[in-house]
């Protein structure tokens, strides 16, 4: 009888920080400018240079530690980790290995067999390397400092998942947590957050853990799921064969679906981490953190309960509403401006994410104001325009942001309640359709939706609908 | 002299810092680390029971720079010290992953 294995699980997740500037230089972190435009001599390790510390860093960094139950550490500091790579121009990164600013944390996701504590073992800060561009032509690489030295923190979970969905459920728990505290967009394809599978796999009932990988490369939800089943069938085939894992880090090909192992280098891995010489310690006081505390925004569990009891919106919208900071912010904004709430809702459930959905699109690429939403639904709440002209003008809201009262004006697409006008279009109407007519007055009154359908063709699509029932019926 | 390096471990630690050195410059490099290996076992006689382990040697801590953009693009003057470079970039010899 084959054997039972339980794959146990930790992740190492960067997140780049949404700060101005660089960690320890007056650098823009702005991305996308041409190479090299964002340096100095901090960021690209000229001697003589010297890091200064961006409090905002600190300051995200205890942000997130409190938004994930750790401890903060009152007296942190940083450290060297040695090694020489070309993306690295000091030679060395800042980072912090023995005093970490946050510790023994954890976020709390949902699983089938319900909720499920995720441990954080640690976070701590550290600075970014630079870009390395091969170039084919002269067979030599090309180094782009612009990212050398922009803020991440690292955040280390405990071995605590065991499956693919847990790991995208507490990936999915983080980004929302960082997104709402605005310390960082977590955009896994642009690589402001990216994570490292460790992996081991055991037979079931075992306590003591498999020999474990690490996995990198995995820039999307989809490759972290399918990296970690095929992980775990490459360990298993090995065991069942009698061979062993070996500790090493794999990169992970989405395309062929297979990882190798990276080349090791020749030169062991060996840190040599010793205290940073030119940062003084950081002192976390009571009254900092206090401060801090005090400016943590509301978190999604704490909107959810809001806006059941502020806007009397159902649990479903409040959760879909809240599943992106973005979504959210959109949320209460427009309702601010019309105070329909529950109107809001449908529009971003329903009209939203199909748009979104038919663009491939996701939340944070949502590009139209809340003023507009708002326009939109103060016309149809008002009858100005009807449903079928109102979803016609969201899609121009949706993409390009149009003002909705000056596009109805525009396009003339209010709605015709004027009843001398539409009572002259249905008598047409009827004329025209008089096999309709006698089927409906011998009792098929599914031939006046016909009926209603021409007089809208008529009108454009105009017509006020209750309107045109009423003096269809009245007519025939 | 107390503490005594081996061969081996001088060649570790020349791949490490990335040094080549000659038989002569290993002798005393290895001198060198022994003396330096000695000193620190003196220092690990001394009685230090209740002294936090320094980290920074001024009592100095929490500088700070707020989050305020003051660099310009000087990419042309960071460029001035590389060996090598080409479009904008530092040029190296090619890495592989």
């Amino acid at each position: 009888m084959s054997k039972q294995y339980e794959t146990v699980i930790g992740l190492e997740v960067h997140v780049e920080l949404a700060t101005k500037t660089k960690i320890f230089c007056s650098c823009s972190t702005e991305f996308g400018g041409a190479p090299n435009t964002h340096t100095c001599p901090v960021c690209t390790g000229m001697p003589g240079s010297l890091p200064v510390l961006n409090r905002q860093v600190v300051e995200y960094a205890a942000a997130v530690g409190l938004a994930t139950n750790c401890s903060i550490t009152r007296k942190c500091k940083f450290d060297r980790k040695n090694y020489f790579y070309p993306d690295n121009p000091q030679n060395y990164q800042i980072s912090q290995l023995y005093e970490p600013i946050c510790r023994n944390g954890y976020v709390e996701i949902d699983t089938p067999s319900g909720t499920k504590k995720i441990g954080i073992h640690e976070i701590h800060m550290e600075e970014d390397a630079g870009k390395l561009i091969h170039d084919e032509w002269e067979d030599c690489s090309l180094v782009d400092f612009n990212r050398s030295g922009v803020p991440l923190i690292e955040i280390v979970s405990e071995p605590d998942m065991r499956s693919a969905d847990e790991v995208i459920a507490y990936l999915d728990k983080l980004r929302l947590i960082i997104q709402y505290l605005g310390a960082s967009d977590c955009k896994l394809q642009e690589g402001s957050m990216r994570a490292d599978v460790n992996l081991s796999v055991r037979e079931v009932g075992s306590e003591k853990l498999g020999t474990r990988t690490e996995m990198k490369n995995l820039n999307s939800f989809k490759a972290i799921a399918r990296a970690i089943e095929g992980e775990k069938e490459r360990q298993i085939e090995l065991l069942e064969m009698g061979r062993p894992v070996i500790q090493e880090t794999r990169r992970w090909d989405d395309n062929k679906e297979s990882s190798h192992a990276m080349r090791s280098k020749e030169d062991a891995q060996d840190y040599r981490y010793f205290p940073e010489p030119d940062l003084p310690p950081v002192i976390i006081s009571d009254e900092w953190l206090e401060e801090i505390k005090a400016r943590q925004p509301e978190l999604r569990t704490e909107k959810l309960i809001r806006y059941k009891k502020e806007f009397d919106i159902p649990d479903y919208d409040a959760q879909i509403i809240t599943s992106s900071k973005k979504m959210a912010d959109l949320f209460e904004a427009t309702t601010a401006l019309c105070g329909k709430p529950k109107k809001v809702s449908n529009w971003l459930m329903v009209e939203t994410m199909h748009l979104m959905k038919e663009h491939d699109m996701e939340a944070d690429d949502l590009k139209f104001s809340p003023e507009n939403l708002a326009k939109l639904i103060d016309l149809a709440d008002a009858g100005t325009i009807n449903s079928s002209v109102a979803k016609e003008v969201f899609e121009k809201v949706f993409l390009d942001d149009i003002d909705p009262d000056q596009y109805v004006e525009e396009h003339g697409l209010k709605t015709v309640s004027d009843e001398g006008a539409l009572r002259s279009v249905i008598e047409q109407v009827i004329a025209s359709n008089p096999q309709s007519v006698e089927d409906y007055r011998n009792g098929k009154e599914k031939a006046i939706g016909f009926l209603v359908g021409q007089t809208m063709k008529a009108m454009k699509g105009k017509a006020n609908p209750g309107l045109v029932n009423q003096i269809l019926k009245e007519l025939l | 002299m107390a503490n005594m390096i081996s061969d081996e471990t001088m060649e570790y630690v020349g791949i490490l810092a990335k040094l080549e050195l000659s038989d002569e410059e290993r002798e005393q490099a290895k001198k060198d680390m022994e003396q330096m290996l000695d000193y620190i076992d003196m220092l690990n006689t001394l009685n230090t029971d209740g002294v936090e382990p320094m980290s920074h040697i001024f009592p100095i801590h929490n500088v700070f720079r707020e989050d305020v953009v003051e660099n310009d693009d000087e990419h042309e003057k960071i460029l001035a010290n590389a060996p090598a470079a080409k479009d904008g970039a530092f040029k190296v010899p090619k890495t592989v992953e």
